[in-house]
């Protein structure tokens, strides 16, 4: 935090309040995690979280009465290189102290959520891949999982491993973007460079797997589109055995740079208890200290059985992210090295002609399978009435879904719970009161992926 | 190059065909990556599939100072309009690729939240298909783009190829 | 007549039929059939109220088995407790919304995961159902809190006075339903532009594709 907040504006009162009135400081008496019930301790003011969310606006000719600041309103994108996508910040700056910011997003508002309604269960996935671009497989799962719980059905093991191995892979692939627009937006413009070099492998492995190198639509209801191609094993190996020489090399490269440590060390910090308040979900919430892991907390596929470990952060700043997130990948590559291990043979799918396609080469020798084959593809299956919220942990956070089906080939409300949706409310609080130039740090290292906000 | 309308006179056309030549060896693609598009054009930049063998590495982030503006991604209702603004600031002479398919015709989104097409809103002298197009396919429209400039079907905006 | 619950000030009203682009589109799903499905909606009892009730349900459980939810389900004797795909799902009259949230908060669930609605357009008397997801990091648990609500404005106290991370969740809601929540400091429109007129995930709000337009080399200018 900034010199600059006097000790009258670190008031313990609430968060929030409704309506207009003063606030009465209340004890809400949550034993947290942390030792002993804390209260929370606010950055700014009462009246300055309500100016936050633009309830009440001052616009740059008025003053507060009784401030002797001039305070500047700074319009930051939509079109803009550094604020991952486009996002737009409208920020009041004073001098270059950023007292409040707010987002304003919808610039990528795709109605994803009102297509999904329009697509069948099997044609959902493709919709769905699109919503966080860089970590499609994620997307994909958690659908596909909200599906077939609906169905009540469970798919195979090789199906449940060859997930696991997949999103782990994409989770390596999408924190090695995170790390390279780290780098770039920071100043560490070979970050950037080397980032994606990595990910050009991780992006051949999945393109000779699933024939795309994004937006996969592999992993279905019922299991995943294919099997994994011959010679797999070498290439997963190939990935497994250049990967940490690399990241030792992007460690190197920044983790005792001065530079880069005045940059990032205590920058853009928010604390544990606002990160629950906001429900800031993935490494932001790890990296300020909270031990929560969807992989452990609420398993998917199989993932319990798998050794890896959950990093944790201290300080919850810009440093303590990007650490975290080099860890992730360490962790990662040890999930992918388990998962290749112990590759089970068996189906790739659900042997539930209803629900799964059959083989092209049987819908020229049986007639059933012909009619399965119409049926998924023009009606598409018919899931059970119910609804059902699940949720996986991607790389921003917990990503979930929220499936309404009645009875349909088509869900009658599918919601995405988007992580970084919700960790982009995280921003005015990690900006207030911090300097105009961290402002890029600052999103950089929340990775918020704009396809994901705005759906 | 039969048919290239050039200037009259020799010392104008070596002129014109030094100016076309120009253009297309330094091209400064804007900075308008929007969605999943913009993480290949991004890719396309990178070591790998080198952007800067083509003098494009620098993507401007000022629309003053670029004169090529790769749509990368899906254009949504609120954002057309910046669209539209940011090519405006674009000078003269001035190139749009639509990369994708979202931005060629709107792509799987067929619904209220999407522009069907940026051509819509700026006018389009590339389409490059793909759900993302690879960092080949953008590399091919890119060198078409080229192409189409050093062979004068593209003169400026607006004007129709004699 | 049997109490509506949900429908707290708006009475007998018929559900808004709210102006939305195209009436006649809507989307397959009203004319799906339904394979499976009870024939009674979900969420309806048999005079067409609302309660909780899903396909896996026959009848809603009385008292949930988690001590922490039994806790909440003593303190608010109107709430109905289900299991809706092995996850615990409580439904609560829309004014004891907010109520409930503050308690469930004091029991532990710390997180507001998400704010949501669904649209029962026709299916059912009371329009919308608003749905909180829940998650305690203490205790490890997850919980959806599930409330009724319809009319011409639909309204529901809002949740982000206890979670502030309810707030984009809200807004979120607010702009493609047209669900107020009471008590949110900034309740704008946060995906549309702010000029937009309907509510885009309303049933009646139609997708709004264009035929496929085949054009040759149009520009512009």
């Amino acid at each position: 935090m900034s010199d600059t907040t006097t000790e009258e504006e670190l008031e313990t009162v609430d968060m929030w309040v409704s309506g207009t009135e003063e606030p009465e400081p209340r004890d809400w008496g949550i034993a947290s995690t942390d030792e002993g019930a804390q209260k929370m301790h606010l950055i700014e003011s009462e009246s300055r979280m309500r100016e936050q969310t633009g309830t009440v606006v001052h616009d740059d000719f008025v003053h507060e009465e009784g401030s002797e600041d001039e305070r500047m309103l700074l319009n930051m994108g939509p079109q803009h290189p550094s604020t991952h996508g486009v996002l737009r910040l409208q920020i009041e700056l004073d001098g270059e102290i950023v007292r409040r910011t707010r987002p304003i997003i919808g610039y990528l508002h795709t109605g994803m959520e009102k297509t999904a309604e329009v697509l069948t269960f099997h044609q959902g996935p493709t919709n769905v891949t699109r919503m966080d671009y860089l970590a499609p497989f994620h997307n994909e799962l958690c659908f596909s999982l909200a599906v077939e719980r609906l169905l009540g059905i469970e798919v195979p093991e090789r199906a449940q491993v060859m997930r696991i191995l997949l999103t782990e892979l994409n989770r390596i692939s999408s924190h090695l973007v995170a790390m390279a627009t780290n780098g770039l937006d920071i100043g560490a413009v070979s970050m950037m460079i080397y980032g994606f070099r990595e990910r050009e492998q991780i992006l051949a492995f999945f393109e000779k797997t699933t024939g795309l190198r994004m937006n996969h639509n592999f992993i279905r209801p019922g299991g995943l589109a294919a099997d994994l191609p011959p010679g797999w094993r070498q290439d997963v190996r190939e990935i497994l055995d250049t990967l940490p020489g690399r990241i030792a090399e992007y460690d190197d490269l920044l983790r005792n740079n001065p530079i880069w440590l005045e940059r990032t060390k205590g920058v853009g910090v928010i604390s544990a208890d606002e990160c629950r308040a906001y429900a800031i979900t993935g490494p932001t919430l790890r990296a300020a200290g909270v031990p929560w892991d969807l992989r452990r907390a609420f398993p998917y596929s199989g993932i319990e059985t798998y050794e890896f470990d959950v990093p944790v952060g201290e300080n919850g700043d810009v440093y303590d992210r990007y650490r975290l997130r080099i860890e992730e990948i360490l962790q990662s590559m040890k999930i992918v090295e388990q998962a290749m291990e112990r590759m089970p043979k068996g189906d790739y799918r659900i042997d539930d002609r209803k629900i799964t396609p059959p083989p092209r080469a049987r819908i020229d020798e049986s007639m059933e399978a012909l009619i399965h084959h119409f049926k998924i593809f023009t009606e598409g299956f018919t899931v059970p009435a119910g609804e059902t919220y699940v949720a996986v942990e991607s790389p921003r956070g917990e990503l979930g879904c929220y499936l309404v089906s009645e009875g349909g080939g088509k869900p009658w409300r599918m919601h995405t719970r988007a992580p970084s949706f919700a960790n982009l409310q995280a921003l005015p609080i990690m900006m207030a009161d911090s300097l105009v130039a961290d402002t890029v740090a600052t999103i950089a290292s929340l990775d918020p992926v704009m396809g994901d906000v705005d759906r | 190059m039969a048919d290239v309308p050039r200037p009259p006179g020799i010392l104008m056309s070596t002129v014109e065909m030094a100016a076309r030549w120009a253009a297309t060896r330094s091209m400064f693609p804007a900075t308008f990556g929007l969605a999943c598009c913009a993480i290949e054009m991004m890719a396309t930049g990178a070591a790998h599939y080198d952007l800067a063998r083509f003098g494009m590495e620098v993507f401007r982030a000022s629309p003053r100072q670029a004169d090529l503006m790769i749509v990368a991604g899906r254009v949504s209702q609120k954002m057309a309009p910046v669209l539209r603004q940011v090519y405006d600031q674009m000078p003269d002479p001035k190139w749009v690729i639509s990369m994708g398919a979202c931005a060629s015709t709107g792509g799987m989104f067929n619904n209220y939240a999407l522009v069907q097409g940026v051509d819509q809103v700026v006018p389009v002298d590339i389409y490059v298909p793909g759900c993302p197009p690879g960092p080949q396919s953008l590399m091919h429209g890119i060198l078409t783009l080229h192409d189409k400039i050093m062979s004068g079907e593209i003169l400026r905006h607006g004007a129709v190829p004699a | 007549m049997t109490d509506d619950k949900p429908t707290a000030g708006a009475g007998a009203a018929p559900e808004g039929v709210t102006s939305g682009d195209d009436t006649g589109a809507g989307t397959d799903n009203a004319s799906a059939a339904s394979v499976a499905g009870p024939a009674l909606h979900p969420g309806d009892d048999l005079d067409g109220n609302p309660k909780a009730a899903t396909a896996e349900e026959v009848a809603p459980r009385a008292v949930p088995d988690n001590e922490i939810l039994r806790g909440l389900a003593e303190a608010f004797e109107e709430a109905e407790w289900t299991i809706s795909a092995g996850q615990d799902v409580v439904r609560v009259p829309a004014e004891q919304f907010a109520e409930f949230g503050l308690a469930a908060r004091e029991a532990g669930f710390e997180v507001c995961v998400d704010v949501t609605a669904v649209d029962w357009y026709r299916k059912r008397r009371t329009r919308f159902d608003v749905v909180a997801n829940l998650l305690s990091h203490q205790h490890v648990l997850r919980l959806r809190v599930v409330t009724a609500v319809g009319g011409d404005e639909p309204t529901v106290p809002s949740l982000t006075p206890i979670w502030p991370g309810a707030g984009f969740a809200e807004r979120e809601a607010y702009d493609m339903f047209g669900i107020v929540f009471d008590g949110h400091p900034d309740l704008t429109r946060i995906l549309m532009p702010d000029d937009w007129v309907g509510f885009p995930l309303r049933k009646d709000f139609a997708v709004g594709s264009v035929p496929v337009q085949f054009k040759d080399s149009h520009k512009v200018t």
